[in-house]
């Protein structure tokens, strides 16, 4: 891995594999009943949170520390950034104060980016979202979400919603994805193609057409206008958030009817393959791009994603940060490890 | 693989001596743990595993029981993490029953300064109180640097620190032998 | 008066010549020209001799943001890279919408000494788009103004569009339109294209500066004005161009040097000295304006030399100012991108840089042949030197450019400004 995870484009198929190889060992621990590890002692990892987010704060809080790292929170509302302090001086005082890695959600598309190569600070940095481009760590989680249900079983198939399989080694070759919304605006849809193809998957955008971007057609994926037409054909189908501000700008006419176009409901669930799974990434809209029926259905895995983006996010600052330098990935992570003298 | 790398590398042990100290090592363990109830077998990855499995079917047939064998992963206890680039985890499965209240016996090929035995301590503290926790090796090759030592032991091997002990097992390296070789840098 | 022999100039890049300079003005142009005594004597074998360059387009700064860049440095920077006139535009604080500020601004130019300020007077108060500024008395003021421009903004209400255009008539003015559809590009960080979709960067559609120009030229057209567009960005506007040009209308157009070169992709890198209104364009973008400079569909080459203080260019891309500086590279670029390739010769680079410029701005004393009689307003470029662009040596206040490291052909190596060398082996006199 690089030093830094900034884009889920970034990530080679071994490096995703071993991220999501590692998440399912991460896993594991949070069934124990001591569900920390001393791995990161020591270090410092800081949140620093120029959006208010707190379903992903909270999540790499709870992976830093389990990990026994030291966390520190730094929220832009209230303190001297909303006061003008540039992304500059803030770094430097976070490298003052030793932080080994900084997780940043910032509203700028690049930010965490020009953190990373500016000189600014020496740990690591992870994106925790940027503006509208990337969310890397949203990616890998729905990756290993759909990995342990969509490859999860014994033989390498769908688990048919008999609970969550173990996909350790596998990807998601042949499988499809059908990612629906508001892409224009989502560091999650443009996170998730990256990832998705690397990992072997086929990925579908839906949306209506105010809410591509322009040059989607150079994406690694397909486009579609329609969403009954590709729900047949899909494996998982990953609802995005319709944000309310977007409500007046004219990139649809109603709620209504985006939720009568694009919104998934009963009778479009049940179109879907048997073995399909509902994704989104949270918080949901019901009744705009999800009714309460199906996201409280078995086949959402909207609680799940949560939890598994506790291990990701742990296997992630432990690759980064859990040696002299980031892991390594090679095609077979699990041989010839010499353990210590 | 490995004895490409080590042309100089001298058996030590060969499949049937590894075979032999085995059965040895299951009877020990039998008699020490009076008829082993209890016992819970835990390998260390990547090899102490597959010494693990061997031995607990070495016990099915002394006991006539299936001993629960599992494996334990030390990577994320190791004193020497900050000295290496991050390292892929292993696989950590403990049997079912857990280990509380049981007597687990630690499994590894080879017992050197005694660190990854202290990581392994710390892992188990994490999961468990076991009743009492011993420790099962291949062999012995001495410079410990901890107050660890192992309660069964297949070989001891006294070696000077310029040497290097591998061990290869079938489930692995496609053959089963202990080599002693050269420090080839 | 004092006089000054250069001896064997590649006159437009033509055969070895010699200039006399006498005073203010050429004397003589012609082979084996003699010294008259106590004449300095410019030994300009191998350069070429070029009629001083004239910039269209400078953001000089001052008054209000002299942390960036002052009427002195920016004409420092401008004689370096071998401007003896610069047009500075309006965009300051106070903005340049009054007699008042014009002259203040063009009697600092006076005051320098290294190159003349024209200054660009306002359209409209404020740069607002509401209300015409006081267009006849800047024209009537010392500065006599000539080019009217909103730069940094578009002028987007069609009737004030309309009005500025046929009210300038009155003293032969012109204004220079900002063309950004401001409702398409709100926002808008970058290109509209395949590199702002994955970005993630609002996009700014070519559209937007091409429905402004097409709506303008017919406003011209129909009035019977001269419009000029600014920094033109996109292979759509270079058509509407050579369109309207192609019914006679009376429309003239500039490109930057980084537009001629620079393209989306960079990006990429989110650093934000790519960042720059209009926004680098895609390739096809970049091989249409070369083509259009070639041709003449583009009139000029202009700099929109735009400084801004470090703190400005060192934040995250979104928060970080749009522009950079040009005036010391601008011939650089210039002979990398059209001379070096064919497209464009020396004659062609004096036409393009110093006489339409001077034409369009209907700037007296420059933008003249090199010829007898003519004032001694002249360049001097090394076509052979190569140098690696290291902005910690710029004359300018401010260091945002998008060549660091870049290494580029040419160098000015002397300035003449009314027969005054304001720049002699490549540094200021």
């Amino acid at each position: 891995m690089k030093r830094h995870l900034i884009s889920a484009a970034d990530l080679t198929r071994d490096d995703a594999l071993l991220v999501l190889d590692t998440a399912e060992e991460m896993a594991r621990v949070a069934d124990r009943p001591i569900k920390k590890l001393p791995t990161l002692r020591g270090r410092t990892v800081v949140n620093l949170f120029f959006e208010d987010s707190t379903r992903t704060r909270i999540s790499f809080e709870a992976a830093a520390k389990r990990l026994s790292a030291d966390v520190i929170n730094f929220s832009a509302k209230g303190s001297s950034v909303s006061k003008g302090e540039s992304l500059k001086d803030t770094a430097l005082t976070l490298e003052a104060m030793g932080a080994d890695a900084v997780v940043i959600r910032h509203h700028a598309s690049g930010a965490p980016h020009r953190l990373a190569t500016s000189g600014w600070i020496g740990g690591s940095v992870v994106n925790a979202g940027d503006g509208t481009h990337e969310h890397p760590t949203q990616a890998l989680l729905d990756a290993f979400t759909m990995r342990r249900h969509l490859a999860g079983a014994p033989d390498g198939g769908p688990t048919f919603h008999r609970g969550p399989g173990d996909g350790t080694g596998r990807d998601l070759e042949g499988r499809r994805i059908t990612i629906v919304g508001d892409v224009l605006h989502s560091r999650v849809a443009r996170s998730n193609v990256a990832l998705l193809g690397t990992l072997g998957a086929h990925v579908t955008l839906v949306a209506p057409p105010t809410l591509l971007p322009i040059g989607v057609e150079s994406w690694p994926c397909e486009v579609s206008y329609d969403l009954d037409a590709v729900l047949a054909k899909s494996d998982a189908v990953m609802m995005l958030r319709v944000q309310s501000e977007r409500m007046n700008a004219a990139f649809f006419p109603t709620e209504r009817e985006y939720a009568r176009r694009y919104g998934l409901d009963g009778a479009r669930m049940a179109a879907l393959p048997e073995h399909a799974i509902v994704m989104h990434p949270g918080p949901m809209n019901r009744g705009m791009e999800i009714t309460a029926e199906v996201a409280d259905s078995g086949r959402c895995t909207v609680v799940e994603q949560v939890a598994n983006g506790v291990s990701v996010r742990m296997a992630v600052l432990y690759l980064l940060l859990g040696g002299n330098e980031p892991a390594v990935a090679t095609a077979t992570p699990r041989t010839e490890e010499t353990k210590q003298a | 693989m490995v004895e490409d790398r080590n042309v100089s590398a001298r058996p030590v042990l060969e499949a049937p001596d590894i075979a032999r100290v085995l059965t040895r090592i299951a009877h020990e363990i039998v008699e020490r743990a009076k008829g082993a109830d209890d016992v819970v077998l835990l390998g260390i990855p990547t090899r102490g595993v597959f010494l693990a499995r061997r031995l607990a079917d070495k016990l099915a047939g002394i006991t006539g029981r299936q001993t629960p064998v599992g494996s334990l992963d030390i990577t994320m206890y190791r004193d020497d993490l900050r000295l290496k680039p991050a390292r892929a985890l292993e696989r950590t499965e403990i049997p079912g029953d857990g280990i509380d209240g049981r007597l687990v016996v630690l499994v590894d090929d080879v017992l050197f300064s005694g660190r990854t035995i202290r990581a392994a301590l710390d892992a188990l503290g994490d999961i468990g109180r076991p009743r009492a926790v011993q420790l099962a090796v291949l062999v012995d090759r001495g410079h410990r640097e901890l107050p660890i030592r192992a309660d069964y032991v297949g070989k001891n091997l006294p070696t000077s620190l310029r040497e290097t002990v591998k061990v290869q097992l079938a489930e692995n390296d496609g053959r089963d032998a202990v080599l002693l070789g050269a420090r080839d840098e | 008066m004092s006089t000054t022999l250069i001896r064997g100039a590649k006159l437009l890049g033509g055969e070895p010549t010699d200039v006399l300079i006498d005073g203010e003005t050429v004397a003589a142009v012609g082979a084996g020209l003699t010294a008259p005594e106590g004449s300095t004597v410019v030994e300009a074998e191998g350069l070429v001799a070029l009629p001083g360059l004239v910039d269209l387009h400078t953001h000089l700064r001052e008054p209000g943001r002299e942390d960036s860049e002052t009427v002195l440095t920016g004409t420092r920077a401008a004689a370096v890279g071998g401007y003896t006139a610069v047009h500075a535009m309006a965009n300051t604080f106070p903005v340049a919408d009054t007699a008042g500020v014009v002259e203040q601004v063009w009697r600092l130019g006076r005051e320098s000494g290294y190159c003349d300020v024209q200054p660009v007077g306002a359209v409209t108060v404020g740069l607002e788009g509401n209300k015409l500024a006081e267009l006849g008395a800047m024209a009537e003021s010392a500065a006599a103004v000539r080019v009217f421009s909103d730069d940094g903004k578009c002028v987007d209400d069609a009737v004030i569009m309309r009005r500025a255009l046929e009210y300038v008539k009155a003293f032969d003015g012109v204004v220079a339109q900002h063309a950004q559809e401001p409702r398409l590009t709100e926002g808008a960080q970058m290109n509209e294209g395949a590199v702002s979709g994955e970005l993630g960067l609002r996009g700014w559609p070519a559209v937007a500066e091409e429905s402004i120009i097409a709506r303008d030229v017919l406003l011209a057209a129909h009035v019977g004005s001269r419009v000029h567009i600014c920094h033109l960005s996109t292979a759509g506007s270079v058509e509407i161009v050579r369109w309207a040009k192609s019914k006679g209308w009376n429309v003239t157009a500039e490109v930057t040097p980084h537009h001629l070169l620079l393209t989306d992709e960079l990006v990429r890198t989110y650093n934000p000295v790519y960042k720059v209104n209009p926004p680098l364009r895609t390739e096809a973008d970049v091989m249409a304006l070369r083509e259009a400079l070639a041709d003449g569909t583009i009139d000029c080459v202009a700099t929109d030399h735009a400084p801004h203080p470090h703190e400005d260019k060192d934040c995250e891309w979104g928060a970080a100012a749009m522009g950079m500086v040009g005036l010391e590279t601008a011939l650089a670029v210039v002979q990398h991108t059209m001379v070096d390739t064919g497209l464009l010769d020396w004659a062609g680079v004096a036409d393009r840089m110093s006489l339409r410029p001077a034409a369009i701005g209907r700037l007296a004393g420059h933008g003249r042949p090199v010829a007898a009689g003519e004032p001694a307003n002249l360049t001097l470029v090394d076509p052979a030197y190569r140098g690696v662009v290291n902005p910690a040596g710029f004359a300018s206040r401010s260091r945002n450019t998008p060549y660091e490291g870049l290494e580029l052909p040419g160098r000015v190596t002397a300035t003449f400004l009314r027969g005054k060398a304001t720049v002699m082996d490549g540094k200021l006199t």
